[in-house]
């Protein structure tokens, strides 16, 4: 997905840019509104992530200029203040959704998929995978012309391993995109959102493969 | 919140008790001037009639060869019969000699002045008598004699007349200053009204609302409300100040949290050295906890000012409920935890300060959802009966172990098994809060079958 980025803070502007990239989305950056207007201008964006207060404005004017100008891309506010008194005047103004900075990257991509789940119309995020049919948004594989449903971690865990197909992901590196930085989890829970992913693919010819004291990856035969 | 505050004697009070003692005065004064001129007018009418009898009978005394004769006329005495049970005597003299009548009734003093009757009062065989006197000179055998006619009454007719008019006077007085005490009071609420509404106009206002106040006011309230609104522009620029500064330092803290945290997540990313990995979780923990924390801290004074300055307003607790709700499911996906919601499609009014009773519904379910198994379900339910209305928030986790919901209302409490939950210990004590001042109530308990309930009840509006 394509994500514009609206921030001042250049640290924190980068290591989003970083953190996101890493999960295979494209970000561009604008540090200031006039720069972001300008990207607006030359490219489309799935997704605009906006923060509240920068140097030449505040981003609410901005996104009621936004929606004022009947544009549609969705919106996610980065507010670093509380909660409690932003939400209604943020969603009022016209925001899809917002996090509070600072912000954990799996619930702002859940948000993110719950914000374009909720937006009809936007373009077709379905991926191809040997005899299978993978929809991120609708947390849906089609096998054989049967859908199965996947939960929230069976999703997360087939999106990461069908961002690099062959590759060894180590059980550590599975345990990060699933579980919360917050939660302690040992490496062993991962065992069981693959049996059940495994489950989920049966009669296809894609399959996630144990590679003994390593890790797991995604192989088709 | 009422404060009890020393306050002096209220003007109303004073004005009614000033306006009141003048009253009382006033109507003594009424009294007794009513009973002097009663008085005064019974005795002067009551000398007339007797005047006038008197004067009768010496209009019918003739003198004569053999002495003097005189026929008493009886309209003499119908005259002073009018009045009550009265007695009347008479005594006619010649010189020192009584002709006829009482010869001990009193004669006046020195001698009788023609027939202009002379009054006066006398004691008389135990009674008061009221006495005229008037002399005339008749012809005794061809000689000039002077003869004083003497007429008294007793009084007891006139004092009838004056008691009843003394007590119609008191009456009058009283009645005086019933409707004067009455007016008093209507007067003084008359004045103080401008000071009232003046009160009202701002004490209605919201938190937010720092307008000056505009209202007509009385001469004299001007340099009240001059300085009030004086008053009311410095304390919005020092409000606005002290936002501004909370938003601007939450800022400038948050957004280098904010990439800390993110560049631990990528360095967790990068890393397969489990001692790095161990470390850099509890930076993201750290990170996490003083966030919470500081946005907890924040919400709590918000919902601590609020509880005094709310702007309570009617308002949909299903919609609310239903809105909340939905802003966490995303959360809740996360842990792979589903969001059952059990509320009324039809509108449930309560009264009450939004802002409150969502930062109290965000705090159960944010709870919930932290403290819950995960691939379990979070219960959501509205129900309604005997005026309140009930959220019941459940999740099927951990619990309370043992430890009372009283216990974790209190401030930075929090239970004993929230093992590495994250956790700032003012979310229950946020919603407790928050029951309290829209007069509601919550409890949380342990739920059969394991986990816990939260209770928040509401008043219906």
């Amino acid at each position: 997905m394509r994500f514009l980025l609206v921030e001042d803070n250049t640290d924190l502007a980068q290591s989003v840019q970083t953190r996101l990239s890493m999960d295979g989305h494209g970000v561009d950056w604008a540090p200031t509104l006039q720069s972001a207007e300008d990207h607006l201008g030359s490219a489309t964006y799935d997704l605009i992530l906006l923060d509240i207060m920068l140097p030449d404005g505040d981003g609410r004017d901005f996104l009621a200029a936004h929606r004022r100008a009947k544009r549609d891309t969705p919106v996610i506010v980065m507010t670093a203040r509380s909660a409690v008194t932003d939400r209604v005047a943020l969603l009022d103004s016209g925001a899809d959704d917002y996090v509070t900075k600072p912000f954990d990257f799996a619930e702002l991509e859940a948000r993110v998929r719950a914000v374009l789940r909720r937006r009809s119309g936007v373009a077709q995020t379905t991926r191809s995978y040997a005899d299978l049919v993978f929809d991120p948004l609708s947390a849906t594989v089609v096998v054989n012309g049967d859908a199965r449903e996947l939960r929230n971690r069976e999703l997360r865990l087939f999106e990461v391993l069908l961002s690099a197909p062959d590759r060894i992901f180590s059980k550590a590196q599975l345990c990060d995109r699933l579980f919360s930085y917050a939660e302690t989890v040992t490496d062993n829970a991962i065992e069981v959102y693959v049996g059940r992913l495994r489950r989920k693919l049966d009669g296809s010819r894609a399959r996630i493969e144990t590679v003994r004291g390593v890790g797991y990856r995604l192989t088709q035969t | 919140m009422s404060s009890a505050r020393a306050t002096s004697p209220s003007i109303r009070q004073r004005l009614v008790l000033q306006l009141v003692v003048v009253a009382a005065l006033l109507s003594g004064l009424l009294y007794l001037s009513v009973r002097t001129v009663a008085d005064a007018a019974v005795e002067t009418t009551q000398d007339s009639i007797l005047g006038a009898a008197t004067t009768t009978i010496a209009d019918e005394l003739r003198g004569g060869e053999d002495g003097i004769e005189v026929d008493i006329p009886y309209t003499a005495f119908s005259m002073l019969g009018a009045i009550g049970q009265d007695r009347v005597f008479y005594r006619i003299m010649v010189g020192n000699q009584t002709v006829t009548g009482y010869d001990d009734l009193p004669a006046p003093d020195g001698t009788a002045s023609g027939l202009e009757p002379r009054y006066y009062s006398r004691p008389f065989r135990d009674v008061d008598l009221r006495i005229a006197a008037v002399s005339r000179t008749v012809l005794v055998q061809g000689r000039a004699v002077e003869a004083v006619i003497i007429v008294g009454q007793t009084r007891q007719g006139q004092a009838a007349i004056v008691a009843n008019m003394a007590n119609r006077a008191a009456a009058l007085g009283l009645g005086f200053f019933v409707v004067a005490t009455l007016l008093s009071i209507l007067t003084a609420g008359t004045v103080l009204r401008p000071i009232n509404r003046l009160a009202e106009a701002v004490g209605r206002r919201g938190p937010q609302d720092l307008r000056p106040i505009h209202r007509d006011a009385p001469r004299e309230l001007a340099p009240f409300v001059t300085a009030l609104n004086g008053f009311i522009t410095r304390l919005g620029g020092a409000l606005s100040r002290t936002e501004t500064f909370i938003a601007e330092a939450a800022h400038h803290i948050r957004t280098p949290l904010a990439t800390v945290r993110a560049q631990a997540e990528i360095a967790l990313r990068q890393t397969n050295d489990d001692a790095t990995r161990t470390a850099l979780r509890s930076v993201v923990r750290a990170v996490d906890a003083s966030a919470r924390s500081a946005g907890q801290l924040l919400d709590h004074a918000t919902v601590v000012y609020r509880t005094d300055q709310r702007t309570d307003e009617r308002l949909d607790l299903g919609a609310l409920t239903r809105d909340i709700a939905r802003a966490f499911e995303p959360t809740a996906d996360l842990r792979e935890i589903v969001i059952a919601l059990d509320v009324p499609v039809d509108p449930v009014q309560v009264t009450g300060d939004r802002l409150l009773l969502e930062s109290a519904l965000r705090n159960l379910v944010d709870n919930a959802i932290k403290y819950a198994d995960p691939e379990t379900q979070v219960d959501i339910a509205l129900k309604l009966g005997d005026g309140r209305a009930e959220i019941l928030v459940c999740d099927r986790g951990r619990g309370l172990s043992g430890v009372q919901a009283q216990a974790l209302t209190k401030r930075f409490q929090r239970g004993e098994n929230v093992g590495d939950v994250v956790g700032s210990g003012l979310g229950l004590t946020i919603v407790n809060e928050v029951a309290q001042a829209a007069g509601g109530s919550f409890d949380i308990v342990n739920r059969k079958g394991g986990g816990a309930c939260a209770t928040l009840q509401l008043p219906l509006s």
